[in-house]
């Protein structure tokens, strides 16, 4: 066959002469600029194009629009797979490849689709029955083969290779859905003084009206309101825009898809992802029409009348040559006429007794067979419709055929006004749903209300255009709109429950299922839509059920004997149509995923061999490379250089808070479980924070600058909690307290000289300052300045050993980095990393970020003492609370490996020796470290009180590496528990 | 998808905000030794589908505490005021239990 035989020389709104190449199941096609892939593949003839989900039925191109249950393809070129995109949605491009769907080994002869043969094991609550009762464990034997047998396309597993971007976006009005009732509305709020952003997602404006001929009057009326709209300064037009969801707060949220037909956008992101705020919101969204219920009526050839008519008028694609139109209503006609008058030999099968005179007329005219009060009951073709059963007053006449033009009415697309929680309403005049009540700042206009007419339409654009522009305070006089009437009567509806034949007759195509489907759920109980929904999967594909919807609420009202309001209708939920998860990331992904800290010495580390490590959004040396040949051996050197000479720790991620006021004292005593008023100026002092349940928040030193300035540290982690915390207390419970709080982290560079030898290094590198032990004592404060910048040194220690912490103005960080390096190498001064910090403090007892895990209290922590008989800080009284003394209350012990050649490790769950291994135990190691004072594992653990006495034995299990090892009870401190070694 | 309008900076995304919890309990004196009243202020809520007064934070603008009084059911904004007009003048000073 040649390429494009089904193509008609003239009209329609392609370019023939831009032709673009495209493949489809490896056949290289031939399509226009201006096509659908869909319209490109029934221009080729391609009438196959996809395997349904359960059965692996053969399926064909249905719809026209986004809507599509059946023709879902897999784009797949270059490194990229997204699979489930409606071809009917997919604008051509050049060296567009895409993949049909469910099928193995290929389209045209399936093996799966035996799967009909196992037809009654597939029904309606299949799964539900198979893996949700009594035998739920078959899952773990069947879900292999039906992952592999049932679903939709695949995704791709490669890094994706495009970019994507968000923007935000701002209108007065925003208008979803650019038909005539879309159109209208803009022109009017924009005339009326409104900014306006009209929202499509087709890459054409026009909605309903690209269906109309391209040389008619609609043509026109479209040109008009669309270069009106284009010259208009306030308007911006979004094609190729998917609105997927409406949020509170008149959030849209909008898929941008790159202009493919524009060269300048090529390498640009391929989706942008915006949210747009508007003030009011106009919903023109137009209406999806319905199929029809009969045997087989899923075959290939089957196809929405409005979308033969598209096919037709806007691509100029005659998709068949002998085709019956099967309607309940008047608009379906139009299509036909138009088929007609393309060549087609049609039949009307119409399922009410007496159509309109005037429809007559015309029919008769253009040589269409009429068929009243005729139903189609079955048909025949495998890959394509042949023949057709039809059933009325001249009995069950079989007429041959190659297309199927369907119209069971139409569904106002009332999806979106759902997504905020208003219920659609029933019409029985137009036996459709349509909104419910709008809340004030939000209108509906055209078909999705229920305004089948075109000229109807334009008005109610119109209107709610002027209204939604009234409510942004826009109210410029707008004349009236320039009419257009297509001549569509109003449609009357018949409905009666359909008569089927004797093969399946499919209700929701996408996910297959069937009238026997609705019956069976009926039987069993599964009345309510939203239970039918569940147990049939009704609905539950990508399409969200957008044709299906309303023909299986229709079978179950006919089924329970209810009406339809009865019945019930569904929730809809965003996304409408599916959003590439790309698009929502962004470019928030791969570095951008997050911002990245780094301290005032980082290029040093980097320069120098650090293995660096992310804690929290901070990038920190783990260890240094020259240290050792791994981590373990790194840390373990690097902890001997501390105990034994000195180490050079960068702390810059320490949270620095300065707190001044005359009040500062009273706040630090009301906010730290130990008392700060007394401490002298000159002085720091350790403290524990509680939250106000009395669990320890965080923990760090505060050194008093001052009889009304403070200094305070906290852990990395918890640095801007804290702050917030801090500000939160002077804001909303003590506004009497003078006091302020400021964060200073970025404006210190912080360092740690931390052994030995850590004075005489001090000493060496700050010749001008007196660090003797009795100027400068253990906790005490040395202030002054280095090269022009602000000193500050505290003599803290961390690791158990002398220490000083050295905060020198940010910017100088790296240079007194290197400068203390300098004089700290006849002293054997090396640098250390997080490891070994870690590793160091969980020698000498301190707790850290695994024991301070938001569940433990100062008395589970040892810590009880601190806070002795204060009363009146936050977390005072709850921490009393009488379930944080029980006897078996997990509390801080050491923990010694007594098995040779085993190690410990965190986050093994302790037992008592002989007690099976089940559950949650007694406990659990929160820090380990290789000790190499000890010359085995230590590590620190949480432990059931009433079993952790000091010399017993519990045993640490390791289900993920399946270790088991003995452990000793042990004080914490495992390092000179005199604490001698601060003064050495 | 909130808008506060921040008193002091104006009307900015929800995304320079950090919610701070329920404004409509009362936090006993930071010397108040009864347990129930704490009980009550860190674990007893309302939970309203309706407005609800709550602490929020523009971390990344002022860092004020304002109040802000949502509706749980859609989002709506009734009112924005700093957490500092709304305290008590004065914490209460009240003595230990003897
Ligand atoms: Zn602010």
């Amino acid at each position: 066959m040649n390429s494009n035989h089904k193509r008609l020389s003239i009209g329609g709104r392609i370019d023939r002469e831009q032709p673009v190449e495209f493949t489809f199941d490896g056949r290289s096609l031939i399509g226009y600029r201006g096509d659908t892939l869909a319209s490109a593949l029934l221009a080729n003839g391609v009438t196959l194009v996809g395997r349904s989900f359960k059965y692996h039925r053969p399926r064909g191109i249905f719809s026209a629009g986004p809507e599509e249950p059946n023709a879902l393809v897999t784009l797949a070129t270059a490194g990229r797979r997204q699979p489930n995109l409606p071809a009917t949605t997919l604008e051509l491009e050049d060296g567009l490849v895409a993949e049909s769907q469910n099928r193995w080994p290929s389209l045209a002869f399936d093996v799966q689709s035996i799967n009909g043969l196992l037809a009654p094991f597939l029904s309606a609550g299949f799964y539900y029955k198979t893996f949700m009762g009594p035998t739920r464990r078959a899952w773990m034997f069947y879900e292999h083969f039906i992952r592999k047998a049932a679903g939709l396309g695949r995704a791709g597993s490669g890094h994706d290779p495009d970019r994507y971007d968000i923007s935000h976006a701002f209108a007065d009005v925003a208008i979803w859905g650019g038909g005539p009732a879309g159109l209208s509305a803009a022109c009017a709020a924009a005339t009326a003084g409104a900014r306006v952003a009209l929202i499509e997602q087709d890459f054409l404006l026009g909605g309903q009206l690209l269906a109309e001929q391209s040389d008619s009057a609609a043509a026109a009326w479209l040109r008009q309101a669309e270069a009106e709209l284009e010259s208009s300064e306030t308007v911006t037009l979004m094609k190729r825009t998917t609105a997927f969801g409406i949020y509170d707060g008149n959030v849209i949220g909008l898929v941008e898809q790159r202009d493919p037909s524009n060269p300048q956008l090529a390498g640009e992101a391929r989706q942008t992802f915006t949210m747009l705020r508007a003030r009011s919101i106009v919903l023109a969204t137009g209406a999806i029409e319905r199929p029809m219920v009969f045997s087989n009526n899923d075959r290939p050839g089957v196809m929405l009348a409005s979308a033969a008519r598209s096919y037709l008028n806007r691509f100029a694609v005659l998709p068949g040559k002998k085709i019956i139109v099967a309607t309940s209503n008047d608009g379906a006609w139009r299509a036909a006429f138009d088929l007609a008058d393309a060549g087609a030999e049609v039949i009307v099968a119409d399922v009410r007794a007496a159509p309109s005179t005037a429809l007559a007329a015309e029919a008769g005219r253009l040589g269409v067979v009429v068929r009243a009060a005729t139903r189609i009951v079955d048909l025949n073709g495998g890959h394509a419709v042949r023949r057709a059963t039809l059933n009325g007053p001249d009995g069950q006449p079989e007429a041959a055929c190659d297309l199927v033009c369907v119209s069971g009415g139409w569904s106002p697309t009332v999806h979106l006004t759902s997504h905020l929680g208003v219920k659609p309403q029933y019409r029985d005049d137009i036996g459709g749903f349509v909104p419910g009540a709008f809340p004030a700042d939000r209108f509906g206009a055209g078909s999705m209300m229920g305004t089948y007419s075109t000229a109807g339409a334009i008005e109610d654009g119109h209107r709610a255009g002027i209204a939604a522009a009234w409510f942004c305070g826009k109210s410029m006089p707008v004349p009236a709109p320039s009419k257009l009437d297509l001549g569509e009567t109003a449609t009357a509806l018949l409905r009666e429950a359909p008569s089927i034949g004797r093969g399946k007759a499919f209700v929701d195509f996408q996910m297959d299922v069937t009238t026997g489907d609705i019956e069976l759920a009926h039987r069993e109980g599964y009345e309510s839509v939203e239970h039918l929904k569940r147990y049939t999967t009704l609905g539950m594909g990508t399409d969200q059920g957008k044709t299906s919807n309303f023909a299986a609420l229709a079978s179950m009202a006919a089924l329970r004997n209810a009406t339809i309001p009865e019945t019930g209708a569904t929730t809809f939920r965003p996304p409408y149509t599916p959003v590439a998860i790309g698009a929502l990331a962004g470019c928030a992904i791969g570095h951008h995923f997050k911002p990245i800290r780094r301290t005032p010495m980082h290029d040093w580390h980097m320069a120098n061999g650090a293995e660096m490590i992310e804690v929290g959004l901070w990038m920190r040396p783990f260890f240094y490379r020259q240290s050792g040949r791994d981590s373990n051996e790194a840390y373990i050197a690097e902890m001997r250089s501390v105990r034994q000479a000195a180490g050079l720790m960068d702390i810059s991620t320490l949270g620095k808070i300065d707190v001044q006021g005359p009040d500062a004292a009273i706040f630090l005593d009301r906010i730290y479980a130990n008392g700060f008023a007394k401490l002298p100026v000159g002085r720091a002092r350790y403290g524990v924070m509680l939250r106000d349940d009395g669990i320890v928040f965080d923990d760090g030193t505060t050194t008093r600058l001052a009889e009304n300035r403070f200094f305070m540290t906290t852990s990395t982690a918890k640095a801007a909690d804290v702050l917030s915390r801090l500000e939160f207390l002077l804001d909303t419970a003590w506004p009497d307290l003078r006091v302020a709080v400021t964060s200073v982290s970025d404006e210190w560079a912080a360092m740690s000289v931390a052994g030995p030898k850590s004075r005489a290094i001090l000493s060496a590198a700050f010749p001008v300052l007196d660090v003797s032990d009795a100027a400068f004592a253990h906790m005490g404060l040395l202030e002054s300045e280095w090269q022009g910048r602000a000193l500050r040194i505290l003599r803290l220690s961390y690791s158990g050993e002398r220490a000083y912490e050295i905060y020198v103005g940010a910017t100088a960080g790296e240079q007194l980095w290197s400068r203390l390096l300098e004089a700290g190498r006849p002293f054997d001064l090396k640098p250390y990393g997080v490891e070994a910090l870690g590793a160091l403090r969980v020698e000498k007892g301190h707790v850290a970020g695994p024991e301070i895990d938001g569940r433990t209290t100062l008395d589970d922590l040892g810590l009880g003492r601190m806070a002795g008989k204060r009363t009146g800080f936050v977390g005072d009284v709850l921490r009393r609370r009488p379930a944080f003394q029980a006897p078996d209350r997990q509390r801080l012990v050491g923990l010694e490996c007594i098995e040779e050649g085993k190690r410990l490790r965190g986050g093994a769950i302790l037992f008592l020796p002989g007690e099976k291994p089940y559950g949650h135990g007694r406990g659990r190691v929160t820090s380990v470290t290789f000790s190499p004072e000890r010359g085995h594992y230590v590590g620190l653990a949480l432990l059931a009180g009433d079993v952790a006495s000091e010399g017993s034995e519990v045993v640490a299990v390791y289900p993920m590496k399946a270790e088991t090892v003995r452990a000793r009870i042990a004080s914490p401190v495992f390092l000179d528990p005199q604490g001698e070694r601060l003064h050495g | 998808m909130l808008r506060i309008e921040c008193p002091c900076c104006g009307l900015r995304d929800h995304d320079e905000f950090r919610y701070g919890g329920d404004a409509s309990v009362t936090r006993p004196a930071h010397d108040d030794p009864d347990p129930q009243a704490w009980y009550a202020y860190v674990y007893i809520r309302a939970n309203p589908a309706g407005l609800h007064r709550e602490f929020w934070q523009h971390v990344t603008g002022c860092r004020q505490w304002l109040v802000v009084e949502r509706d749980t059911r859609n989002h709506a904004i009734a009112s924005v005021e700093l957490a500092r007009k709304l305290a008590p003048r004065k914490s209460l000073a009240r003595k230990s239990p003897a």
